[in-house]
């Protein structure tokens, strides 16, 4: 007994040197923001650049005007990608015009209107930064969470049952109780393969993609079965949630900014608090960096995996419950268009970090929203925001590439955000 | 890390691990128990099962039908399961473990199948023929992990290389108005792909897993894309020629088996030829040996003079052409034009088929023929009028997966040096 006790104080101390030497070089070290944020940005710049080739070679018009001469071949290729980047920014961000002459007008509907396409695109960061959260707190956790589509999807379909199913409660409470449902639903979908790899070794990937399939396959049945709206033909969609499980809106129908956004970033800063702030945090960041050192020290590798996950889900499923609450009102199939790769994407571009994540957020929900428009004006698949994402990603994963690129210097160090065990459990 | 725990850890011995041992054998009861206490106590005894056993729409091979006694069936399949159970728990298989979890696994389908359709009719030998088909691209996608992950790189891309491959199969295919310039496009696309999973996860060495992620939403985007703006504006381009059913003279003619394997798609020959050659080639030449020791331990394998890069760059290629045959098996074997996400997720279980499968060919095929049977009973399942909803059967095949990954990875199953890249000191 006494030994083991000297033991786990032996390991304790270890641990807590290796730790003062990570803070040690940090510190010594210590990158500027500027140095964090120049690979997404050129990431970002890169990605751009290689959407306006795929918009500019996958035009008929472009090849047309390449048979009549090189010169309009090149003039219609930057005229197309053009048209289909501005109509982006409009779509996103807003008219500049349009804004201008509201502003001056001075006529409050005018002005929200104008300003409408950027508030959508703040309610289209909103489940984003949720999902990216969860990606990014597994990750934190040395996991891989590939199944937020499926904890989104359970979490939603809690928040609506609670949302219909429960009724006559004031809004202070109802809707709290509709959106916690959505995070608990979330919380035992990412907690199952949690569980799973902690007590079986069952691999988190694998687990939580099979958890998505059966996620899509559960929620089909719930809407076209139990919860399926009355009259509504065998259509799989939910009745209307009640008016008091709703997240109010700020303005009048179409603008559908939320209070939500609010919640989103409040659970960041939440998040930030428990990573870095708690010691509850820095036994998570220490099992997901160096689980061996982790394991001397006397913390339960396997307990972490477990609430890892079960948080990480719960952040998905709120994504899934304020979508529903705020948003959509109902829950139909088509509830999330990829958000579970997508979170993949805003997490490792965020860096991992909760203000990187929010950040990210909201660039990919104006490319969501701008991406709309651009489908309607350009006639260019919304999908290019996927491909989009994967360069975007893959730049930022492989920061070596943009260093080629843009001749940057190598630092010292390579850092490294990211750590994933491969099937072994890495341990 | 430490030399010595690596040379431990490098050791490939087929222990099965106490709890592994355990829960498998309470898998294999429980799977007793529900055929006994749900299936055979709901079941008249004088109920009998009919199983047609010749495929619709075809003439040759032909064989009387079989009558089952559905209690006594079911009964039997049910003692089978505790008797395995049972052995498990006290002795355990050891390396076979899998292949009887398996056995199990096909024993309550069977039963399930047999209970469904007592007193009624069902065409077994049709639904073992779609059974076989939908295993196609789960085998195939299998088969593309495996060679790379012998080899040391983990690919989780499959899905989005058979995704990229099944659209480009059907495109060229569409233009050229040939299945087999189609399949050659398709596969030239695939390798791409992988290569710029090799490029990043061997030459900048990225985390694996996350390259694979970024091949996958890549391949996601990149065909919703192109199929939406030029196959769905212009169907010309996506009306592929069909593979031919090609049977083979004489095999063809083999009662039940013939109908089944030899007189189908081309792809399931190819899947028993890739089978045999992949077999062959990894555990049986010289060439295998080199890249599964570049899997295994390569550090060691450089001392040996065996280059590691080229190696792994060699083996995530050439899974890349496995997976697009699987990709497009989609397009030019099944389907007949591209849709949206037409994979379906069948290259994950094509990864799970292959660790259940311990990482081996023939492990992989029978895997793969689990999923395709428990998928082909989904899609069939309606046609007996059950009142279970096609949605629980359609969760089968991941269910199935998550249980069988309970705990069999780690413990000399996978190639030790899976997913760490590797840099010369």
């Amino acid at each position: 007994m006494d030994k083991k006790q000297e033991k786990q104080k032996d390991a304790g101390k270890i641990l807590i040197e290796e730790l003062n030497q990570d803070e040690k070089e940090s510190a010594t070290h210590k990158r500027s923001f500027w140095n964090v944020i120049t690979i997404p940005l050129l990431a970002i710049l890169s990605g751009i650049i290689i959407g306006a080739i795929l918009i500019a070679a996958t035009s008929t018009s472009v090849y047309a005007a390449f048979g009549q001469s090189f010169g309009k071949g090149i003039t219609t290729a930057f005229s197309e990608i053009g048209s289909a980047y501005a109509s982006l920014f409009t779509g996103s961000i807003g008219d500049p015009v349009r804004i201008f002459s509201a502003l001056f007008s001075g006529d409050k509907e005018q002005i929200y209107k104008a300003i409408n396409p950027f508030l959508e695109s703040l309610v289209q960061a909103t489940p984003y930064i949720f999902a990216g959260l969860a990606v990014a707190l597994a990750f934190r956790a040395g996991l891989f969470n590939i199944g937020v589509e499926g904890q989104l999807f359970i979490g939603a379909a809690c928040a609506t049952f609670v949302g219909y199913a429960v009724k006559g409660l004031p809004v202070y409470i109802h809707m709290p109780l509709a959106f916690i449902a959505g995070g608990l639903g979330g919380a035992l979908w990412g907690f199952i393969p949690g569980f799973l790899k902690a007590t079986t070794g069952g691999h988190e990937v694998i687990n939580t993609i099979m958890m998505n399939y059966i996620a899509f396959r559960l929620t089909e049945w719930l809407l076209s079965g139990p919860m399926t709206r009355p009259g509504s033909g065998g259509m799989p969609i939910s009745p209307l949630i009640e008016e008091s499980a709703q997240i109010p809106q700020f303005f009048p129908s179409p603008i559908r900014f939320h209070l939500g956004f609010f919640f989103a970033l409040g659970f960041a800063w939440l998040i930030w608090w428990l990573l870095f702030k708690t010691k509850w945090g820095l036994n998570m960041r220490t099992v997901g960096t160096n689980p061996r050192a982790a394991k001397y020290a006397g913390l339960s590798v396997a307990k972490t995996t477990m609430i890892g996950m079960a948080i990480s889900g719960g952040l998905a499923g709120l994504a899934g419950a304020i979508q529903i609450l705020a948003v959509n009102r109902s829950m139909a199939l088509g509830l999330s268009s990829g958000y579970g790769f997508d979170s993949i994407a805003l997490a490792l571009i965020g860096n991992n970090h909760p203000v990187g994540v929010v950040l990210a957020s909201i660039l990919f929900g104006t490319l969501r929203n701008g991406a709309t428009r651009m489908m309607v004006v350009s006639r260019i698949p919304i999908d290019i925001v996927d491909v989009l994402q994967a360069i975007i990603l893959m730049l930022v994963a492989a920061p070596a590439i943009i260093r080629t690129i843009y001749r940057l210097k190598e630092p010292k160090e390579e850092e490294t955000t990211v750590f994933v065990s491969g099937w072994g459990g890495g341990q | 890390m430490s030399t010595s725990t690596q040379a431990i850890k490098h050791e490939r011995i087929y222990e099965i691990s106490p709890t592994r041992k355990l829960v498998m054998g309470i898998i294999e009861i429980i799977i007793g128990a529900f055929i006994f206490f749900v299936f055979v106590q709901t079941v008249s005894g004088a109920a009998k099962t009919t199983f047609v056993m010749t495929p619709g729409g075809i003439d040759i091979g032909k064989v009387g039908n079989w009558v089952l006694p559905t209690r006594i069936t079911l009964i039997l399949l049910a003692v089978l399961a505790l008797i395995i159970g049972a052995y498990q728990l006290i002795k355990g298989f050891g390396r076979s473990t899998n292949a009887l979890v398996g056995l199990c696994g096909l024993f309550l389908v069977f039963s399930f199948l047999t209970w469904q359709t007592a007193d009624q009719s069902l065409n077994l030998a049709g639904m073992l023929t779609s059974a076989v088909l939908l295993a196609v691209p789960i085998t195939l996608g299998a088969f593309s992990g495996l060679l790379s992950e012998r080899a040391g790189v983990i690919n989780i891309a499959i899905e989005g290389l058979m995704l990229m491959a099944s659209m480009v199969g059907a495109l060229i295919g569409s233009i050229t108005q040939n299945a087999w310039i189609g399949l050659l496009g398709g596969i030239l696309a695939s390798v791409l792909l992988a290569g710029i999973h090799a490029v990043l996860s061997i030459k900048y060495r990225i985390n694996q897993v996350i390259s694979g992620t970024v091949i996958n939403i890549f391949a996601a985007g990149m065909t919703a894309f192109l199929s939406q703006k030029f196959l769905q504006t212009n169907q010309a381009l996506n009306s592929p020629p069909l593979f031919p059913r090609i049977p083979i003279p004489g095999l063809a003619h083999i009662p039940v088996i013939g109908p089944i394997f030899f007189n189908t798609n081309i792809f399931v020959y190819i899947m028993f030829i890739l089978l045999i050659i992949i077999q062959v080639a990894l555990f049986s030449t010289r060439w295998g040996l080199r890249l599964r020791s570049v899997g295994e331990h390569p550090k060691a394998a450089d001392t040996l003079g065996i280059k590691v890069k080229p190696t792994r760059y060699m083996a995530v290629l050439l899974s890349g052409v496995v997976a697009g045959i699987g990709g497009t098996f989609f397009t030019l074997g099944s389907v007949g034009r591209f849709e949206e996400g037409i994979s379906a997720g069948k290259g994950f279980i094509g990864l799970a088929a292959m660790i259940f499968g311990n990482w081996t060919p023939i492990g992989s095929l029978g895997a793969g023929l689990l999923f395709g049977f428990a998928d082909a009973i989904g899609s069939k399942l309606s046609l007996l009028g059950s009142n279970i909803p096609a949605q629980f059967m359609g969760m089968t095949p991941y269910l199935i997966t998550m249980i069988v990954l309970a705990g069999f990875i780690g413990k000399g199953h996978a190639p030790a040096a899976d997913g760490e890249p590797y840099e010369k000191e």
